[in-house]
């Protein structure tokens, strides 16, 4: 603060309230859906107030989906997503880690080709490679299966870069005094680098949870059958027709429980989650 | 850069880096050869018989009418979501910066979107703007405007912005705040001695002084408005209605996955690679150079 306008800062103020508002009142309207009975959704305009469904709507779909749409139950669909949210960034990360290590820490024959061949991957995103890619998941029988929801998403050349960053930022004496005792290169990697890599790790996890805990595209082209879909995939089930069609109650219910987890990972891991953001994008 | 100390081992760096590119080779670089190979072949409409047909498929897309237009569509839809995604998040990020009292809430509350799914987004704002339902369509009929978007073109590639918008006004700021919190304030002293006001010293400091995020900022943006917007379409409009809000990556995927067209749709994934490679150039010669005024 260089001076006292008195003016400016309320004006600041109400620019950020009014923009936080305008940010939070779809979650506002979404709530107060999942908390109706249809009947009170259909009439226009719908109330702006919570109603006393919230734990009929939310029992309903936790146990047995809608009732137009996908009737698979969404307590399901949160395992498959969280389980999609977990092993995805541990997968990534478990990968990474050790790739970036040998490039970093190792001189060996076709070392520049491994990493050139791991950058060029940012160039690839899945979207671009869909239908091959799909006919590999296919013929390889892992359609439907955590694996091949997983797996063909932990290559990233973001995290390989993230940690061959910060590898480069550890003081070489500390390899050294590890050589000169004797420590073999698997012993500096365990007890050196992976603890010096923890800050890191916890950012980077909180980007790639959410990351994997959204996928829309990936499990929308390889899973067929309910008891596979993510929670973000069954909302899009229970969209069956035009809008007064749909059980707005529940797919807002829905709606709600799959923002949850990623959104409470957002605010409470803050400060990682600011650091991830601004490390992996550098 | 390189680290002066090493270690030697004539296997263990192969071993280590092998399941990274195991993963790469089997699910990025075999696929992406096979989409090119496809884009030159042509399939009967059984998918029996497939015939070499060199370029044709690309010259066939660029004849396309459709194709063409969901070009244009991209283009309006990335120009729109990058604008007023910088836009309102850098005024945002400058009130935020200003102000003292509740800074930290503010910025917890205007972060969160970040974590909401695309498609998610999607359905929120297709349920504020429903064209019998919505709540925004019931304010909006109060003020006279005729509001449908599963029959207005225009008004479908508002509500898809709108919705995109709102799920990265959160990066952008995150990112702009990080910026503006970097400019030293005895720069902004100095003008404030010298007179200047806080418009003129927004728009002679920090303005450009901000311009590598913002330059960044815009190349991320349309990145996401070209692919990660994907869920929105497809929760919403579906590309519809006719082809307003048919992007070009929302048509790869109709037209292999819905329609079947393996060679089109292969052929539009390649056209798709190259405009990634040519992003991620632009990308990486800015990061080089660090883009200073």
């Amino acid at each position: 603060m260089v001076e006292n306008r008195p003016w400016l800062t309320v004006f600041s103020h109400a620019v950020l309230i009014i923009g936080a508002i305008t940010i939070a009142f779809p979650l506002y309207v979404t709530f107060v859906a999942s908390t109706l009975t249809l009947e009170q959704i259909m009439q226009v305009p719908m109330q702006l107030w919570p109603g006393d469904q919230l734990i009929a709507n939310y029992t309903q779909v936790l146990t047995g989906g809608s009732t137009t749409g996908s009737k698979a139950a969404v307590s399901s669909m949160l395992v498959n997503s969280l389980v999609i949210a977990l092993v995805i960034p541990l997968g990534k990360m478990a990968i990474s880690v050790i790739s970036a290590f040998a490039i970093v820490y190792f001189r060996f024959p076709l070392r520049m080709f491994f990493f050139w061949m791991i950058f060029v991957t940012l160039m690839l995103p899945v979207e671009v490679r869909i239908i091959p890619t799909f006919k590999v998941i296919a013929d390889l029988g892992m359609l439907n299966t955590y694996a091949g929801l997983t797996v063909p998403l932990i290559a990233s050349a973001t995290a390989t870069f993230l940690f061959r960053q910060f590898f480069m930022t550890i003081p070489d004496e500390l390899a050294e005094a590890a050589r000169v005792d004797g420590a073999s290169p698997m012993r500096f990697f365990w007890d050196i680098v992976l603890p010096l890599s923890k800050t890191i790790m916890a950012a980077l996890f909180v980007i790639q949870f959410i990351y994997g805990w959204n996928q829309y595209l990936w499990p929308l082209l390889i899973t067929t059958d309910e008891s596979m879909y993510t929670t973000v995939i069954g909302i899009k089930r229970m969209i069956v027709g035009s809008d007064a069609a749909n059980e707005w109650n529940l797919i807002m219910a829905t709606a709600i429980l799959a923002m949850l987890p990623p959104a409470l990972v957002v605010m409470l891991m803050q400060k990682w989650f600011v650091k991830g953001l601004v490390e992996t994008e550098k | 850069m390189e680290k002066r100390v090493v270690f030697r081992s004539a296997w263990l760096p192969y071993l280590l880096v092998a399941p990274q590119l195991a993963i790469t080779v089997v699910f990025f670089f075999w696929p992406a050869a096979q989409a090119v190979w496809y884009s030159f072949q042509l399939q009967d409409a059984f998918g029996l018989k497939t015939q070499f047909v060199g370029l044709q498929n690309f010259a066939h897309l660029f004849r396309d009418h459709n194709y063409l237009e969901s070009f244009k569509v991209t283009a309006m839809f990335s120009a729109l979501v990058a604008f007023f995604g910088i836009a309102i998040s850098l005024l945002l990020a400058t009130m935020a910066d200003r102000v003292l009292r509740g800074a930290m809430a503010y910025k917890t509350l205007l972060i969160w979107p970040y974590a909401v799914a695309p498609a998610i987004a999607g359905v929120l704002w297709a349920f504020l703007f429903a064209p019998s339902i919505g709540i925004v369509t019931y304010v909006l009929k109060g003020w006279g405007v005729d509001w449908n978007w599963i029959i207005n073109g225009d008004q479908a590639m508002l509500l898809v912005v709108i919705a995109s918008v709102w799920k990265e006004i959160s990066y952008n700021f995150l990112f702009f705040l990080a910026g503006l919190q970097s400019i030293p304030k005895s720069l902004i002293e100095a003008a404030a001695i010298d007179g200047a006001g806080p418009a003129r010293r927004f728009w002679t400091i920090a303005f450009p002084l901000l311009s590598p995020t913002t330059f960044f900022l815009l190349v991320v943006n349309i990145v996401y408005a070209f692919f990660d917007t994907f869920g929105v379409i497809d929760a919403t409009t579906q590309g519809g209605p006719g082809q307003a809000t048919n992007i070009l990556v929302y048509k790869v995927y109709h037209d292999g996955v819905k329609a079947a067209d393996l060679g089109g749709s292969s052929a539009q994934s390649v056209i798709l690679m190259f405009i990634v490679i040519a992003l991620t150039v632009v990308q990486f010669r800015f990061i080089e150079r660090k883009v200073q005024y």
